[in-house]
């Protein structure tokens, strides 16, 4: 899947103020996406061990959601774009 | 159905009866109408090539007074845009399947998911479509031993989740799936659904543990 045109004009990071705080993919549960599945998801698309992703996996189904990455906008929007390829349900936003 | 299951050497096979294959051809086929690139929401009113006054592709007709020696106006730069990210795109879709496919990347900063949406739809969309492609490329007509690559098989692997979660929002699955099909008369129109997507699950949980 192309990255490019997440990158190519973005420019609201760029006029507001510069921020430590990170930026984090979050992924919501749903009563559709298998947990076997999401957990496949998890591995491949992160790299995270099985055990890894499976935590994160139960995160979601019992908590409705979980951070599932941390870093720079970019990179969280790019994980994003990914796990909606996949049918996750995830989003960005900076962490609070 | 046979489920799926690892072959030696990499890959994995399956088999489908024709009915089985011919029901997955046909929702298969669904999804790539409705997400296929350039397809509009239906609400959103917009064509997919809605142009603006100077959004003809430049090699058409040269308009006057914007020699081609000089550098991009910004004008160039809007109409280039336009072409490559048709108009409409910026508002998640009311369709709650196709919203559900195509879901906002940001949940609490509309203007941030819009130009997010902008950019990245487009791609999304083409992505589903091809996984969807690639299923139906190699999925036999008249059903039958069905052998896939391990990339085929992370094709049929999202293609399969995007049917079972346009079927979902269509059908209002919860958790409680199981329950809620237990509670329907099976000469209830919406049992069927419900059995094709309890399949569709069985199907997807084989290639899943196939690959794990």
């Amino acid at each position: 899947m192309s990255t490019a045109p997440a990158e190519v004009d973005l420019p609201r990071s760029a006029d507001k103020p510069v921020s430590d705080r990170p930026w984090v993919t979050i992924v919501w549960n749903d009563p559709v996406n298998l947990m076997s599945y999401v957990t496949y998801v998890f591995q491949h698309v992160f790299g995270y061990p099985k055990k890894k992703a499976t935590k994160l996996m139960l995160d979601v189904h019992h908590k409705g959601k979980a951070v599932v990455a941390a870093g720079a906008r970019e990179a969280m929007e790019h994980n994003v774009e990914v796990l909606h390829g996949y049918g996750l349900w995830a989003t960005v936003r900076q962490d609070t | 159905m046979e489920p799926f299951r690892s072959v030696r050497g990499g890959g994995v096979r399956a088999w489908l009866a024709a009915a089985e294959a011919s029901l997955l051809r046909n929702l298969v086929g669904q999804i790539m109408t409705l997400v296929e690139p350039g397809a509009s929401d239906p609400q959103s009113g917009n064509p997919p090539s809605g142009n603006p006054p100077s959004g003809n592709p430049p090699s058409g007709n040269p308009p006057s007074g914007n020699p081609r020696s000089g550098n991009p106006r910004p004008d160039d730069l809007d109409a280039l845009e336009a072409m490559l990210y048709p108009p409409g795109a910026a508002q998640a879709p009311e369709d709650p399947v196709l919203a559900r496919l195509l879901p906002d990347a940001y949940s609490d900063d509309p203007e941030a998911a819009g130009e997010f949406r902008k950019y990245t739809e487009p791609a999304l969309r083409s992505a589903k479509y091809e996984v969807a492609k690639q299923l139906l490329d190699t999925l036999p007509e008249a059903g039958g031993r069905i052998q896939l690559s391990n990339d085929e098989a992370l094709a049929w692997l999202k293609a399969l989740n995007d049917v079972r979660l346009a079927l979902g929002v269509r059908l209002g699955v919860t958790e409680e799936f199981e329950q809620e099909w237990a509670k329907l008369k099976p000469d209830d129109p919406q049992w069927t659904a419900y059995e094709v997507y309890a399949w569709l699950g069985a199907v997807q949980e084989s290639l899943v543990q196939a690959l794990a």
